[in-house]
Formats: structure tokens, sequence, C-alpha cells
């Protein structure tokens, strides 16, 4: 680092969005002899996201969840230029707009699933595209998801028939830290960057519990539950000095000290990223006794978890999920696979919605994610026979607001108000039913998946001239 | 496993003594039978057994009367291919009965019997039952041996009562199970076929007092002679059409071979073929995806292309949550499959292939009474089994899933939210 600071340097540095380090704006008025400031670019793969050209539309006639717990029948939704603009009994339109008849059939925001691991561990189900968990280390932060997301994955057009028109990937959970997660639209394309939601904050994945000792166990640990919490301890101390180190390089830097920059630690750069609240924690945690004592560690090092996944013990603690304002991201009905799932009731979403906690209906599977609508429906059923009687336009949150704000895009998506993005799903008739299907899926105002449009039926590259190419999945 | 009826039940039931006759009046009665469906009709129960299913409402004196209008009423649903009973927790918690190595008494497989195995105290059983399911076909789900050992058919009742014993037996001929066998199908087929032709040349077992040294052991030839009459249907999984049509030469080899095709993603590409040999399908009509080079074809209509062909199918292959067979026969009924079929697909057609028909899957005279009352359609995902009766009597709704529910239920109901200690259920 002895060269001088090089006008290309300089700009990098300071187009960085929200920098680990702040940009120095001395930086061109240093001594010659002194080092140039180094800062860590946030946004090295940028999105490239452009989006399906839409035409103004509005459904009318319609039966309307927006998403944020109104029911409109009869309504109307006009949308354009890829925003929602009108929402209600009746909207005004102009006389140009796409018309589309509603009758019989309902509209609900655009589902969000912030749990899938499609394009990380895709189908075919190979050793070849096995790429979700860095399984070397109990520890890689460091790893980001959208490394390893093969965007021929083709259960992204499947999801995309179910009405998906977001979704997070998160690296496994083998490991205490598995890596960062990458927020995409579902917009079946070439690249990851073409996927990649603008300006989602990246989240990090952590994991509790069975797995991480499962597999570190024989291999130098943790092989135990206190293990793991020493694992995470130590590393989260570690991101700590890290940290330090770099405000030091930076306070002296800025006093014209001349420092060495510390050596990049890409681990601790996402772990940093957690303390300085700009990537939201991901944590697959099912025992309510384990959440707890991970509620107590963000507490300890003054971190935010955003939403524990799969919690199959959340009704035993939706309280303390409300008071910490943690997510729950959950299935309907998954239990029993390991004795971590062993108490798993079909009330769990009903009861954490209850108790006014943050509760999201998730995936993890490539099948589960074509119908999460089923899992919501079963979810409010369940809950109804046990006396918890929630609106259905309540529960359409678990599918769309509240995942989205678990994902830090809740300003953009989400729901149906005016001003957002027009993603919006309009169904064959009442999502919480077995039978009803995505008619269309509009994401940004286009129209991504059509029932009826054979001819553009999503086709990853892996399904072209093999067997079913076409065919209705 | 106590009796305790659900509430509305028990209030109906306790005028009768000894509550063996009821009559379930006013109900959609999805019959399985050549009846259909009846829009509001009755079923008798009596002695444990359907006495008659009408359109009348009368009820004859001496049976208890529960009325059922705007509910569904079918018979008990059948899990097609589970491992009911062989376990509790799948990974990392203990043996798995369904899971099973290598061992001295079977080298291909097929002498292991899960009927030693059934465990009717499974907290799986009370979970499945509740939500309808009456029956299971239950087997070994893992194993390197090629055959998943004798198959049997239990009631899901207190006993785990063994309905038919040594009913099926399971061989995977899929690429993932090419890869345990020589990593080939050229090694796969084969040995198939020699432990097939060892055990049919083998007049009889060997005695204990002659050297054998086969690729079976006796256990196994023992096992595979029923297989070879065709008094022990074979359940073949195979996914890709080329497999399949391996299938269909198979039987043309050995007719006397009754044959079931399980999962079969690519069925519908050699629909008509099945449909020609009479070999029905057990199948996962959620499959669509290309999860593995077998399964390019997989597409939701599959179930309801064989359908069309004229091969009969039965949907449910799962054992946790068999309970969301219904779920997936109504996503098959959404792409293809008529309602006639998907009920048949829980009910009838699995009571066939395993080879129970003349005891459960229907509401006909002499069968087994094992009915469901349901809320509404039971291929709905809102609605669900109200009532469950099986062999006649009334069960208890609960399981440890609605027992944990209501613990933490009155928890949550705590006023003060003073929740350290723990709630009775």
């Amino acid at each position: 680092m002895n060269h001088t600071p090089s006008k290309l340097a300089i700009a990098l540095a300071c187009l960085c969005s929200s920098a680990l380090v702040a940009c120095a704006s001395t930086a061109s008025t240093q001594n010659t002899q002194a080092a140039p400031h180094v800062s860590i670019h946030t946004d090295p793969y940028p999105s490239t996201y452009a989006p399906i050209a839409g035409k103004p539309t509005v459904i009318t006639n319609v039966t309307i969840l927006d998403g944020v717990g109104n029911k409109i029948e009869q309504g109307e939704i006009y949308f354009a230029d890829g925003k929602i603009v009108a929402v209600g009994q009746s909207v005004e339109y102009p006389a140009d707009a796409i018309v589309i008849d509603g009758t019989g059939k309902w509209v609900t925001p655009g589902i969000i699933d912030n749990h899938s691991h499609l394009g990380v561990y895709p189908s075919p189900s190979i050793g070849s595209t096995s790429d979700g968990n860095e399984a070397t280390s109990p520890v890689t932060p460091g790893v980001w998801a959208e490394h390893s997301v093969w965007p021929q994955d083709p259960g992204f057009g499947r999801a995309l028939a179910g009405g998906v028109t977001a979704l997070q990937i998160l690296p496994g959970s083998a490991n205490l830290f598995g890596g960062r997660s990458v927020v995409l639209k579902n917009v079946p394309s070439r690249t990851m960057q073409d996927m990649k939601f603008p300006d989602a904050p990246y989240g990090m994945k952590m994991a509790c519990g069975e797995n991480p000792k499962r597999v570190y166990g024989k291999r130098g640990g943790p092989a135990t539950r206190m293990g793991n919490v020493k694992g995470y301890r130590q590393a989260w101390a570690d991101t700590q000095a890290y940290m330090r180190d770099w405000e030091k390089y930076e306070a002296d830097y800025n006093a014209g000290k001349n420092p060495k920059a510390p050596k990049r630690d890409l681990d601790k750069e996402t772990m940093a990223g957690v303390l300085n609240g700009d990537i939201l924690v991901h944590m697959h945690c099912y025992r309510a006794d384990e959440m707890v004592v991970m509620m107590d560690m963000m507490k300890e090092f003054n971190y935010q978890i955003s939403s524990f996944h799969h919690a199959v013990e959340a009704y035993k603690i939706a309280d303390k999920l409300a008071e910490n304002n943690v997510c729950a991201s959950l299935w309907a009905d998954w239990w029993g696979f390991k004795l971590e799932a062993y108490d798993g009731i079909r009330e769990n979403i009903p009861m954490v919605h209850q108790a006014k906690a943050c509760t999201i209906v998730h995936s993890d599977d490539d099948l589960g994610i074509q119908r999460l609508n089923q899992e919501a429906a079963k979810a409010w059923s369940d809950g109804k026979r046990a006396g918890i009687d929630i609106d259905m336009a309540d529960a359409w949150q678990w599918l769309s607001a509240n995942p989205a704000k678990s994902l830090g895009i809740f300003d953009q998506t989400g729901s149906l108000e005016t001003g957002k993005n027009a993603d919006v799903v309009l169904w064959t008739g009442s999502p919480f039913s077995t039978y009803s299907k995505a008619e269309r899926v509009y994401i940004d105002g286009g129209e991504a998946f059509t029932l009826e449009d054979k001819d553009n039926w999503p086709l990853s590259d892996f399904e072209v001239g093999q067997v079913g190419e076409g065919d209705a999945k | 496993m106590k009796r305790i009826l659900s509430l509305a039940i028990a209030a109906a039931l306790s005028t009768s003594a000894f509550a063996e006759n009821i009559a379930i009046v006013g109900g959609k009665i999805l019959t399985q039978t050549e009846q259909g469906t009846i829009e509001s009709g009755t079923v008798l129960i009596r002695d444990g057994k359907i006495q008659s299913v009408s359109e009348q409402g009368e009820v004859p004196d001496g049976y208890t009367r529960i009325d059922a209008s705007g509910k569904v009423v079918t018979p008990g649903f059948i899990g097609a291919l589970t491992s009911l009973g062989l376990v509790e927790v799948s990974s990392w918690a203990g043996e798995v009965d369904s899971s099973v190595g290598d061992s001295a008494i079977s080298h291909t497989g097929a002498a292991l019997d899960p009927s030693y195995a059934i465990n009717p105290d499974s907290s799986l059983i009370d979970i499945t039952r509740i939500e309808g399911f009456t029956t299971a076909g239950t087997s070994i789900e893992r194993t390197d041996l090629l055959f998943r050992g004798q198959g049997a058919v239990i009631s899901l009742d207190d006993d785990g009562q063994i309905v038919k014993n040594h009913s099926f037996m399971v061989v995977n001929m899929t690429g993932s199970a090419a890869d345990e066998h020589g990593g080939s199908r050229t090694a796969l087929w084969v040995l198939l076929e020699s432990v097939l032709n060892e055990a049919s040349s083998t007049s009889s077992v060997p005695s204990l007092t002659t050297t054998w040294e086969g690729i079976n052991t006796r256990a196994d030839l023992q096992a595979l002679k029923a297989v070879i009459d065709g008094s022990v249907p074979l359940f073949i999984q195979a996914d890709r059409s080329a497999d399949i049509r391996q299938v269909l030469a198979f039987k043309k080899r050995h007719p006397d071979i009754k044959l079931v095709l399980v999962h079969g993603a690519e069925a519908w590409r050699v629909a008509d073929e099945l449909a020609a040999a009479d070999i029905p399908v057990i199948l996962d009509p959620q499959a669509n995806l290309p999860s593995n080079f077998d399964q390019v074809g997989s597409t939701l209509h599959n179930a309801g292309r064989l359908e069309k062909a004229g091969v009969k199918v039965a949907i449910g292959i799962e054992t946790h949550n068999i309970r969301l067979a219904s779920q997936h026969a109504g996503n098959a009924v959404a792409n293809g499959l008529s309602y006639e079929a998907g009920i048949a697909s829980l009910t009838s057609v699995p009571a066939q292939i395993l080879g129970v028909d003349d005891k459960v899957g229907a509401l006909a005279p002499g069968l087994q009474a094992d009915v469901v009352i349901w809320s509404g359609d039971p291929l709905e995902v809102t609605e669900a089994a109200e009532q469950v009766f099986i062999d006649g009597e009334a069960i208890d709704m609960t399981s440890r899933q609605t027992r944990l529910r209501d613990r933490y239920l009155k928890v949550q109901a705590n006023p003060n939210g003073e929740t350290s200690h723990y709630v009775k259920p």
C-alpha cells in the first residue's frame, strides 16, 4: 500500500453506500507519502435487475386482501409504472388501462418466502449442485449465498407459479454462522445479479442446536449446545476487536498518522455488518429454551435477531418473541424428523400470531414454496378450531408483510398500498382453498406468470430439450 | 391409551351403555362402493362393522344417533406407504425400526419383518388417526439391501392390530438404488433377476443341515416364495419412463408376480401400458421438479393423466405427515384428477393395492366400521376430521400434539403473564 491514491481508489471508496468504515473526505488532501485510505466496497456484486415491462392495469370486481389487515369485497386495484396506484371499493383509472374482470377471483400481495434454498440447493439435487452449506468450518459468515445461486434452478419458475414474487436465499444450517443470504426478485433470469432485489439489506444465517453439533461433533467441535454458544460468543467478541482495529485505523488516518489498515477478514466483515445494524440475522432454531438463550446473547452483543426460522416450539415462548421484537418463520405442520422438531403442533402459527409476535409462513422447501398459501390456510383454520379466530386479511400478513419486514424490504413491497411495488397475485379463487391457483403474477407491475399463457411459462435452461419441456408443471 | 370421546359425540353416546350400535345421520356420504355419493344419508354401525348405508334418515331402536348434517362422511383413510409404528423420531434420537443395516439373517432384505416392530404407543399413531387416517401400509424406509422387507398393513387403533401381515414387499429400482448396488442399473436389474431366479429355482428352502451359499439367506428364500407365486405383491419404485418400461418388461417375464409401481414420477408417459398391464401406482402428486435425472418429466398432472388412461392411483408416501396425503390428493384434483379418484386414492385404491379391501377402504356392509365425519370436503385444506371411528368405536380425538397445544394455550391465557411454571395440560 505504498502507492499514491489513485482517482479510482478514491472513487471506489466513496461509492460505498453504507461503508463499513466511513469514506475519508480528506483523502485527496493527504500527504502524497501517505498510504491511500483503505475502505471496503459494500456492494461489489450489484443488482442489475430490470423490471419486466408492464402496462397500466386495473383488476375489477375482485376480492382483495391488501396484506395489512383489510379485505375488500368486489373491489378494484389499479397499478401503473411498476407501483400500486390505488386500491379500494372503486378507484380511478385511465381509459386506456388494461381491465381484468376479477369476478369470483382474489387479489393479494405477492408471496415473499424468507427461507428458501433455491439456486443453492437446486434441482437436480446432485453432488454437483449442492452449494448451500460451506461445511468446512462452523464459522463461515464470510461466504455469500449469492455466489452459489444457480439462476437456472427450475424451482424459481415453479415458485413463481405459486405466487412467490420475492425470496430470501439462505445458506444451509450446518454452521453456527452459515454466511450471507441474498434477497431475490423471482424473475427467472440469466444471472443472479439480474434477480437481485435492489437495495435489500443482506441477511446472515446462523444455526442453533443439533445441526452444528452433529456436523462438527467429531470434527473438532462444537459437539454440544454449550459448545455452540461458546462458538457464537467467541466469534462476536473477535468481531468487536476487529471493529475496534478499524475504528482505530480510521481515527489514526483522520489524525494524519498514516496508519496501516487492518487486514480484511471476510468472516468478521459480515458479522460487523450485523453489529452495525446493516445486516439482518436469520437464525435456524427449533427449541423454545434455545431461542431464549439466543435472545440473551443478542443483548449481550447488542444486535437484533430479525427472525428465528423453523422455530417449531415458538408457541411456548411467543410472549418473549413479541417482547424482543423477533419474528418467527414457521411451517404449518412439519414435525418429528428430529428431536428438536418433536414438539411441533399445528397451532404454532396462530398461537404466535395471537401473542402479537411477528409471524411468518416460510417454506425451506422447493415443493412447499409452491403452495405457501395453503400452508397459511391450514394454520388459519387450525387456529380457528382451537379458538384462535384470526381474520383471513390479518393472516395474509404471514405471507407478505411480515416476511418483507424480516427482510428489511417492507418499505418497498409486502402489501397492496399506494406507492408500493406492484407485486400482485390474482388467484382463481380463494387462496385459502386447495383448489385455487395463481392465475396472474405481477412483479413490479410486469406480468411474470400467466396460467393460461403456456408459451410464456418459465422454462429453465436445464429443462430445454428435455422430456416434458413446455409441459404443464 | 384412554378412550375419551370428543364432547359432542360423548354426549350423544352417553345414552347407550355399550355404544356398539351407531347411526351417523344426515351427512354427505362418499361410500366408495357402487352406491357412489349419497347427498344425505345414514350409516349404521353394528358390532364394529358397517351394517348398512342408505338414503333414509330413520334410525332403528337401540342405535345412538349422531347428527352429521352439513358434514361429509367417508371410510377411514389409508396411508398407502408409510413407516407408521416403526419410527418415533427419524434422525439421531435412538433406534429407528424402519431403518435396517446389515444383518446375518438377511442378505437381500426380503426376510425383514416389520410386524415384530410395530409400536401402537407411538405418538404418530394418535397424531395420524385424529386426522382421519385409520389404516396404514407400513414398511422399512431405509436399507442398503435390495428389498425393504415384508410390509404389513396395520390398523391405527389402540392395539396396532395387524390387518394383514406380509402383505407387500418393496424394491427400489431407481437410479439412487442403482447407486447402492454397483452404481449402475446394469448390476441392479441383474441382481433382482438373479435373486428371484434363485428363489424360484429352489424348490424348497434348504434345510439347516445342507450347505447353502446362495445370494439369499434361507429366511429370504422363504419370504420370496410368496412374491413369486403372486400372493404377496411386489411394490417397485421407479421414476423415469425407461425404468418403468423395464418394470413392464419384468411383468411380461414374470406374469405371476403381482406388481405395484411406487412414486412413478414419469408414469404418465407410460400410462397406457401400465393400464394394459393392470399395474396400479402409489404416487406423490406434489413431485413436479427434476429432482434428479430420473424425474425430469415430473408434473403435477401425473395422477390425472394416469387416471384418464385407466390406471388406478393411490396417493400417500410419507410417515410423520402421511396425514397430509389428503391435501396432496386435493392438489392432484386441482391438476386434473377427478374428485372421485381423489377420494379413492386415499381409500378404496390403497385398500385394493394392500390386499385389504375385504376389510377396509369403503363404507360397505360387513366391512370394518372405520368411518370419519369431516367438517367438510376432506381434500380442502381448511377442513378437518371431527370424529373418527375405528372398528365401530369413536376414538379419543386427542394426541400428544393437541395436549401440548392445550398446555400452552393455558400458558398464553394466563392474564399475569407469569409463565415460569409448567401448567397441567
